[in-house]
């Protein structure tokens, strides 16, 4: 191993330890290594978009004769009116332009991929039984999709009183939840040991060599 | 004190370091289980199989160090099957910072597929990296017209006109499909937008924490694929026949999880056993 990756690994390992003492109690250590997160993510990001943006899709583009980016350029620069007492009216043309853009675009293309494309996934569920081919399992398994779909929005309907039918649905429909946030929490804990295990391996087999 | 007592008041700093001590001791013993494939990552590997050679494909990869070690070894095992079926990759990283992590995989896979093959992996050739640009919903709809407009230039600063293998890539049209490794809400972007929009075939790679949240989109169609947490990466390499850290780290989740079980079982064994032997309307434990 060559000095520099020696040293960058060294560093790491040291940071990674000064982390996991939170574990224990708040220390300085851990203070150090926190703020040296933050403090370098915020410089790492300018640069980036410096290097990455400014650049290449600004300076270059006009640089290159392309006149009319003068136009976005401008509209981004009144965003640092924000700084002003005076002035920071103005950041409120870019930031409509831009709020007007985003939601131009966003509405129609989220309301079909996170509503009708789901709303369709599920009631169009229905279909398969009508398939003389489809398979007793998958039926079953889309059947109680739709139940589970319909049950849970019972639960959050609170405009009728939970009992009878309603309750016995809406009882059904927070057991279906329950289910999901077991889902959901069995994952997480997954991801949390998968990201201890990753920085065991490299303070074992990168830092210490030992295999 | 009673046992029970004494269970419900036991430091939380001993469940670390006992997990801590388990995690460190499956490490180092470097066993390997079998993993069970799911039908999810089976059909990402099969789609890149059928491809052709010369064929591109679109690896979108937005995650920062935080989550590499669930997805880090995911891109590497993809990044293997590209570069040996000659597949020419496409690459970009919408989180800010993703670019180091990307190129580090970038250039860990070359060097790998060289030490494997004795075959060189190209820049510009076999593969290119587009780098970072922000407004990941934005950029996805860019790339979509043309991958020039919002990267006129790769991340090395040179002109995608410039590169070799940009020269009959314009757009979505021109890769078979995105595969999206992801540990932010940039992959709720490509199925809004790159699927939603364009309908480019999608598939994803994800952290655990994120995994539940995008089954429903596995079965209405709008991914063909999703790899899910570490689980997902082992997953891919054993597929590609390349057992790695992914691999290594299910044995020590194994022994893990049965600790944590352990854990909430006699956590809610203590819990239960406390409250009746407290007389009733005592209030709260």
């Amino acid at each position: 191993m060559d000095w520099g990756t020696l040293i960058a690994t060294t560093i790491a390992a040291f940071i990674t330890l000064a982390i996991f003492s939170f574990l224990y109690k708040d220390n300085p250590f851990y203070k150090f290594a926190e703020h040296m997160a933050v403090g370098l993510s915020a410089g790492y990001w300018v640069l980036i978009l410096f290097h990455n943006v400014a650049i290449p899709n600004v300076y270059q583009r006009l640089m290159d004769g392309q006149w009319w980016y003068i136009f976005p350029t401008i509209l981004g620069a009144l965003m640092w009116t924000r700084f002003s007492r005076k002035a920071s009216w103005i950041s409120r043309y870019p930031l409509a332009f831009y709020i007007g853009i985003a939601t131009g675009v966003a509405i129609p293309l989220e309301m079909r991929a996170k509503v009708i494309e789901q709303l369709n996934g599920t009631v169009g569920l229905i279909e398969y039984w009508r398939s003389p081919g489809a398979l007793f399992l998958t039926s079953f398994n889309n059947t109680l999709i739709l139940v589970g779909v319909v049950a849970g929005l019972v639960y959050f309907f609170f405009s009728k009183e939970h009992k009878g039918v309603t309750g016995v649905t809406a009882k059904f429909g927070i057991g279906v939840l329950m289910i999901g946030f077991g889902a959901a929490f069995g994952f997480t804990v997954m991801a949390r040991i998968s990201l201890l295990i990753q920085r065991v391996q490299f303070l074992f087999f990168d830092w210490l060599h030992w295999y | 004190m009673g046992m029970f007592e004494r269970l419900m008041a036991l430091d939380r700093r001993w469940v670390y370091l006992i997990l801590g001590l388990a995690v460190m001791a499956g490490v180092k013993a470097r066993i390997i289980i079998p993993i069970p494939i799911s039908q999810e990552a089976r059909r990402i590997h099969g789609f890149v199989d059928s491809l052709q050679a010369g064929d591109a494909i679109h690896l979108a990869m937005d995650y920062d160090p935080s989550v590499m070690a669930e997805l880090q070894p995911m891109t590497l095992a993809f990044l293997k099957q590209c570069f040996e079926k000659r597949i020419r990759v496409v690459v970009s990283s919408l989180h800010q910072f993703g670019p180091a992590l990307a190129a580090g995989a970038l250039d860990t896979a070359v060097a790998r597929h060289f030490e494997r093959t004795g075959e060189r992996i190209e820049n510009g050739v076999d593969y290119v990296f587009l780098g970072y640009k922000p407004y990941p919903a934005l950029i996805i709809l860019g790339m979509g017209q043309n991958y020039r407009i919002p990267f006129p230039n790769d991340y090395y600063n040179v002109p995608l006109d410039d590169l070799p293998m940009m020269r009959d890539i314009k757009n979505y049209d021109d890769v078979k499909a995105v595969i999206n490794i992801s540990g932010t809400s940039a992959t709720d972007w490509w199925i809004s937008y790159g699927n939603g929009r364009y309908g480019i075939p999608l598939a994803i790679g994800v952290t655990g924490v994120m995994a539940t949240d995008y089954y429903p989109y596995l079965q209405t169609g709008q991914i063909f694929g999703i790899l899910g947490g570490l689980e997902g990466a082992a997953q891919y390499e054993m597929l590609v026949n390349t057992p790695g850290p992914a691999v290594e780290g299910m044995s020590v989740q194994m022994i893990a999880h049965a600790i944590i079980i352990l854990f909430i079982i006699v956590g809610n064994v203590a819990y239960f056993a406390r409250r009746k032997s407290l007389p009733q309307g005592s209030g709260s434990v």
